[in-house]
């Protein structure tokens, strides 16, 4: 049995995960590097965005919301079977149990409420696997406000399901036939559309992405995620703070939340991306959609395809904090491959009786790997976000399998 | 008005000199790598009357542009056009006799690194720089090693600036202000925004360096309105339209003629 908390010293804050540097900055990467006509528009994001932060009654409102509607708090599962399977003691923290199936909510909640705030009338939203665009729906609806999604046109064939939602949900779903006609065109059009759309619309991004404010923005909005964990774990954990936390990495939202929770904790920090879309562990420098951060490219600078099942680690690149991390050594970036997280998914659902998202199976693959190859140290205690729920992947799991 | 310790370059000295005579200035683009012999093009732009001329190099993002230059960018890339590539065939053409403007996003600008990236524009033989991805204050990093190259980098300037950025865009842009005329994209549009001329107001109010009006501008009527209000035009996906249509060289040396010849006539009319 694990001692309890403080056998450890607890590691005092380390100015990880605050407020980013002048503009913008995480380290040498972030900032703002939008067309001229979006800057005055990200400096009204930002302006609002900080205004309602501090705002008790935006917090009490988004609380609410997240409460009331999106189903918060999660709960803190620990996975029994896995984890003795596995020799070490693995929670899952279930963000697939929100409303609409994946952390993607709370960002979009927090968005959503900061656009009616700033007096906006729709919501931009590009998506990939099509939980964003969902969640961007669904807040859309629940506040009177607009929608138009976008999303490539190879994401729309894999993704039928959530399109379906999209619509029923009342959003108008564009899709994009550029390019590799996923995430990455769907973000370039988004950007485009909302430089003729600043004067009633509010560009609603989905990750820890996009010109500053957005990486920092969304990761408060994602914080929930790991504030939450972080006291189920005080609570419910024999050592108090995980060994590891981990989360998958797509953009690196639902990481950067998780992550912000434990930042000033001595938990290692650990993000999962897709072998075929590994912007922290095998990108470099480089400037897209509006920050500056690290990016699979080709030998010419330009940016090359992202390929993997899960249609939302489909992305070259990672959000800047993140870039950072990696830098300070504060977060480790790996991979897996398709095939670990399918084994993945398929063994969750027969241990747990939970089918992950294939996205979240990425994280919990490494997990697996991990503990197999002693890199995982038997008996560590392991949090783990549950991004969301596999529902969507359904199809893609039924041809492969 | 200018800082004199701040001398105006090549590109800016050219265009204020053939604008202080009254003459209306155009500045076509063509998306660079576009065809096999897509520098036939440059020369062709020349003699129909261009005052310089704007290359793109080609990005697989392209955040502002709008369909016509999207899809121009993927054709030349298709072709495997690239930086090196297409300034190496910049390097073998001989003078066209006007500065060349290079335009492309920040990525291709940090892929070798700002220094190494103006060094390679400078031995092309080029003289100005647009990066449409880079706003005035990410621009630190670029401006000296740009003006140590004698490359010019030009500023945007958008109908959503306020006034004190624009002034700070305008002080700091080299060669001209790069005025968009319209909160969108690149592409042809029916009418010339109205946002253009109030733009262009609001840059003349701060600054004498030349005005160039882009996004838009497609047709004799546009270039002659926009040439009320700025110094010239910057004409794109009008060019580029044609060009993935099939105009050659001499096809587009006739269209941009017509634009010479309504800017001229703009000139003449009593201002
Ligand atoms: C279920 C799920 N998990 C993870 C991701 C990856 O996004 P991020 O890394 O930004 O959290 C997505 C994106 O669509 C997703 O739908």
């Amino acid at each position: 049995m694990r001692h309890l908390l403080p056998w450890r010293e607890p590691v005092p804050p380390d100015g990880t995960m605050g407020e980013p540097r002048a503009r913008g900055r995480f380290g040498e990467y972030g900032g703002r590097y939008a067309p001229e006509s979006l800057v005055e528009a990200c400096r009204e994001v930002d302006e609002a965005f900080r205004e309602a932060w501090v705002d008790p009654g935006f917090r009490g409102a988004l609380a609410r919301l997240l409460a009331v509607h999106a189903g918060r708090p999660t709960p803190l599962t620990p996975a029994g079977r896995l984890s003795e399977a596995l020799g070490v003691q693995l929670y899952l923290k279930r963000e697939d149990l929100t409303h609409t199936g994946s952390h993607k909510i709370n960002n979009v909640l927090g968005q959503a409420l900061l656009a009616t705030r700033m007096g906006r009338r729709r919501l931009i939203a590009e998506t990939g696997a099509g939980q964003h665009g969902v969640a961007t729906a669904t807040a859309a609806a629940l506040l009177g406000l607009e929608a138009t999604v976008f999303m490539g046109e190879r994401d729309i064939e894999r993704q039928a399901l959530n399109v379906f939602r999209m619509r029923m949900l009342g959003a108008e779903v564009i899709p994009v036939t550029t390019g590799s006609r996923t995430l990455k065109d769907a973000t370039s059009e988004a950007m485009r559309h909302w430089v003729g759309a600043t004067g009633d619309s509010h560009y609603c991004i989905g990750s820890v992405v996009g010109p500053d404010p957005y990486p920092w923005m969304v990761r408060e909005f994602q914080r929930v995620i790991g504030d939450e964990a972080r006291g189920q774990c005080a609570a419910e954990l024999p050592t108090g703070v995980p060994d590891y936390v981990v989360a998958c990495v797509g953009g690196g939202s639902n990481a950067a939340g998780t992550f912000a929770g434990f930042a000033d904790t001595p938990a290692r920090l650990v993000g999962v991306e897709a072998e075929g879309g590994a912007g922290a562990a095998r990108g470099r420098l480089g400037v897209l959609h509006g920050c500056r951060s690290l990016f699979l490219q080709d030998d010419d600078g330009q940016i090359t395809e992202a390929q993997s099942l899960a249609a939302g680690l489909d992305y070259p690149g990672v959000g800047p904090e993140h870039a950072h991390l990696r830098d300070l050594g504060r977060a480790r970036y790996v991979t897996v491959t398709d095939d670990e997280a399918i084994g993945a998914a398929v063994r969750l659902a027969r241990t747990e009786g939970i089918l992950p998202a294939l996205e979240s199976a990425h994280a919990l693959a490494w997990v697996i790997r991990a503990a197999d190859t002693g890199d995982l140290p038997a008996g560590s205690t392991v949090l783990m976000t549950l991004s969301g729920r596999g529902d969507k992947d359904v199809s893609t799991l039924k041809e492969l399998l | 008005m200018t800082n004199p310790t701040l001398a105006a370059g090549a590109v800016e000295r050219h265009l204020r000199a053939r604008r202080d005579t009254g003459h209306g200035l155009l500045m076509p683009y063509v998306t660079g790598g576009i065809t096999p012999g897509w520098t036939d093009y440059l020369r062709a732009f020349a003699a129909a009357g261009a005052d310089a001329i704007e290359v793109g190099l080609p990005f697989s993002d392209p955040t502002l542009d709008g369909v016509t230059i999207q899809q121009a960018s993927g054709t030349a890339l298709a072709r495997g056009a690239s930086t090196r590539r297409i300034l190496a065939d910049l390097s073998g053409m001989p003078d066209v006799g006007v500065p060349l403007v290079v335009s492309t996003y920040y990525n291709l600008v940090l892929h070798d690194g700002p220094e190494a990236f103006c060094a390679a524009l400078r031995r092309a033989g080029v003289g100005g720089l647009i990066v449409p991805d880079l706003p005035v204050h990410e621009a630190d990093e670029l401006t000296d090693v740009a003006a140590a190259a004698e490359i010019e980098l030009a500023l945007l300037a958008s109908p959503a600036t306020p006034q004190p950025r624009l002034a700070e865009i305008s002080c700091r842009s080299r060669g001209f202000v790069y005025a968009v005329s319209v909160m969108g994209t690149t592409g042809e549009r029916a009418a010339l925004a109205a946002s253009a001329a109030e733009l262009t107001e609001r840059v003349r109010r701060v600054t004498d360096r030349p005005v160039l009006l882009g996004f838009g501008i497609s047709t004799p009527d546009q270039a002659r309105e926009a040439r009320r209000h700025a110094d010239g035009v910057v004409v794109g996906a009008a060019v580029m339209r044609r060009v993935l249509d099939g105009a050659g060289p001499d096809d587009l040396r006739a269209f941009l003629a017509t634009l010479r010849q309504a800017l001229d006539q703009e000139c003449d009319r009593p201002r």
